[in-house]
């Protein structure tokens, strides 16, 4: 299945992929009234250390801990992506305790947001891949290692 | 052909269901269900009275969970299961034939002696949909509620009821709230924000005894009401399994395979006492993630397949009126404590032998299960950088190497 890696050599922690993510899951079409001087909730993150940023967002694991913990039944993998029901989501945050990655977050209405690998809205795939300047983020298959 | 049989239909026997049928897609499954309801997530009872669910939302599985899995739920309560004679009983007499067992019977709210407790007209546990239910038609505007119990069922119920009632009293012997999970300061700091949210306490004091519409405290205090809760605690359903054969103690004893001293019994969930890999004992961890992966774990070794999960640790995710506290792992006495404080924020990290045993956050939990994955994993301290651990829980304590794997491979 094709998932959203990490090519850290390449970012430049320009944050873009942070404001495409918000503004694909926004619902609204215009960027600007999505985004500006709002409090944006992307569903992927640069992180910074030393002057080596990365972006991080679900991984879509194949065993997912979000999915067996979820106190609501929401979290459930379709067709490998893993994906939140929204409207059954009570807001506990057990998925934000078992995350390994840090990659689930409440969104704007209270319920957990995560990657959804832009299935669920209009985008069709990846917004932070689709805008990356530098190649940083990429969708793609890839193989298990051993 | 005699099938798999499951007792209980909670979420372990969902897991337990799913588990099986990662395996065998044939093999017949009865499950015998106490509760005339198909499986729903329990800790969304507060959540349902609150107004932030509905009954139909909290199905823990889709409609047709059943029967795309096959399985066949009987609505009954079942009282024995005999190996020799591979048959489960249930009490009106009905017999099933089976090949294998899974004890998924969770647990039952544990209700003291309390003298003129039978005076009491309106009184209630707080451990199913029908107690919900029936606690929602006895409520009312001017209704004052006690709770008994201060724990999280309790505390639970009186967030859940809050907006709907004129006063919420909670009362427990334990001088702080949830004082199974959190110390004193923690306690202190989520039993304020409850008091600030309208929730009346009286702790270290409990009920002497009851009379109608009174409880008349140990301390002399009295508390009048209209509607009682009682949330004293639980206590895992183990007689079916120890009048199987089962070694029991607080719980059903299972190994890392979730097997019974039975052969051919398995158990999982919240009536399980298995093991505790903080603390290297077998313990009762009645939280949902468990009874899911135990229940998960002993379907699969049921159909034959083959599992075991040694890394399970005590964890929590509580929140009250908004504010959130997550928890995980254990918080050795001998233990290293990095702290940072601030008003209405606490994060506690436990450190011992160089690894990362327990760590407790309240307020900004975000991204919290990064330090989960610490605790469960036992990862050794100096493999990461423990200065950037100490500044917030992020994939920068891992090496280049590392992260890698994490965010450039299949995980
Ligand atoms: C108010 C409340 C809030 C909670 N909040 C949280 C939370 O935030 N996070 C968390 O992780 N956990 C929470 N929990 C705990 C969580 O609900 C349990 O850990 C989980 O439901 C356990 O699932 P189980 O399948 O083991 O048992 P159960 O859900 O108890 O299911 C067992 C079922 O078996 C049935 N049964 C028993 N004996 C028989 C028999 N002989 N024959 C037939 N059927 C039988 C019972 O009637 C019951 O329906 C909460 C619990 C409560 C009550
Ligand atoms: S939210 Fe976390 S645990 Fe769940 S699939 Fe994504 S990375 Fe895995
Ligand atoms: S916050 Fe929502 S999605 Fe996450 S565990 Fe709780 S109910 Fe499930």
């Amino acid at each position: 299945m094709k998932r959203v890696y990490v090519n850290e050599q390449w970012c430049l922690g320009c944050h873009l992929c942070e404001y495409n993510c918000a503004y694909a899951n926004s619902g609204v079409d215009d960027m600007v009234k999505a985004l500006k001087g709002k409090q944006i909730f992307p569903n992927v993150h640069i992180e910074e250390a030393d002057g080596v940023t990365y972006a991080v967002s679900c991984r879509h694991c194949k065993d997912p801990l979000c999915v067996k913990s979820c106190i609501a039944g929401a979290i459930s993998v379709k067709d490998g992506t893993v994906v939140i029901d929204k409207s059954k989501c009570v807001g506990c945050l057990t998925c934000v305790l078992v995350c390994p990655y840090g990659a689930v977050a409440p969104g704007p209405d209270g319920a957990a947001s995560k990657c959804e690998l832009c299935m669920q809205n209009t985008c069709g795939e990846p917004a932070c891949v689709k805008g990356c300047p530098n190649a940083a983020i990429v969708y793609e298959e890839r193989q298990e290692r051993a | 052909m005699n099938g798999y049989v499951l007792i209980g239909n909670g979420v372990a026997a969902a897991g337990c269901i799913e588990g099986i049928r990662s395996v065998d897609s044939d093999t017949p499954i009865t499950v015998i269900s106490k509760e005339k309801h198909e499986v729903y997530s329990r800790p969304l009872i507060s959540y349902y009275l609150e107004g932030k669910t509905t009954i139909s939302k909290m199905n823990y599985r889709p409609k047709d969970f059943y029967k795309k899995n096959k399985v066949t739920v009987i609505y009954g309560n079942a009282v024995s299961a005999d190996m020799k004679a591979k048959e489960v009983t249930l009490d009106n007499g009905e017999k099933i034939g089976c090949k294998a067992v899974c004890i998924a019977a969770g647990s039952e709210p544990f209700v003291p002696p309390f003298e003129g407790l039978d005076t009491v007209e309106k009184k209630f546990t707080f451990m199913t949909i029908d107690d919900t239910l029936a606690l929602e038609k006895a409520i009312g505007k001017k209704s004052r509620v006690l709770i008994v119990g201060a724990g999280l069922i309790g505390l639970k119920c009186a967030e859940g009821i809050a907006k709907r009632v004129a006063s919420v009293t909670v009362c427990d012997l334990a001088d702080r709230v949830l004082s199974s999970i959190l110390d004193n300061e923690c306690a202190g700091v989520m039993q304020k924000h409850l008091e600030k949210n309208g929730i009346s306490f009286m702790l270290g004091d409990t009920v002497k005894r009851f009379d109608k519409n009174n409880a008349v405290m140990k301390s002399g205090k009295k508390a009048e009401f209209d509607v009682l809760v009682l949330a004293v605690g639980v206590r895992a359903n183990t007689q079916l399994a120890k009048d199987a054969g089962c070694d029991t103690d607080r719980g059903i004893m299972i190994d890392t395979s979730m097997k019974t001293s039975i052969d051919g019994i398995y158990a999982a969930g919240d009536c399980t006492q298995g093991f505790d890999s903080s603390t290297g004992e077998n313990r009762v961890l009645a939280i949902l993630p468990n009874a899911y992966m135990q229940g998960r774990c002993a379907g699969i070794n049921m159909a034959g397949g083959s599992s075991e999960i040694n890394d399970a640790i005590p964890m929590n995710s509580i929140g009250f009126f908004g504010l959130h506290c997550v928890s995980a792992g254990s918080c050795p006495e001998t233990s290293e404590v990095f702290e940072e404080k601030e008003k209405n924020s606490i994060r506690r990290l436990f450190i011992k032998d160089g690894r990362l045993a327990g760590y407790i956050i309240i307020g900004d939990v975000s991204r919290a299960g990064i330090y989960t994955s610490l605790v469960r994993e036992k990862t050794p301290l100096d493999e990461i950088d423990v200065r950037r651990m100490k500044i917030s829980p992020s994939l920068t304590i891992y090496s280049k190497e590392i992260r890698r794997k994490k965010l450039g491979g299949v995980v």
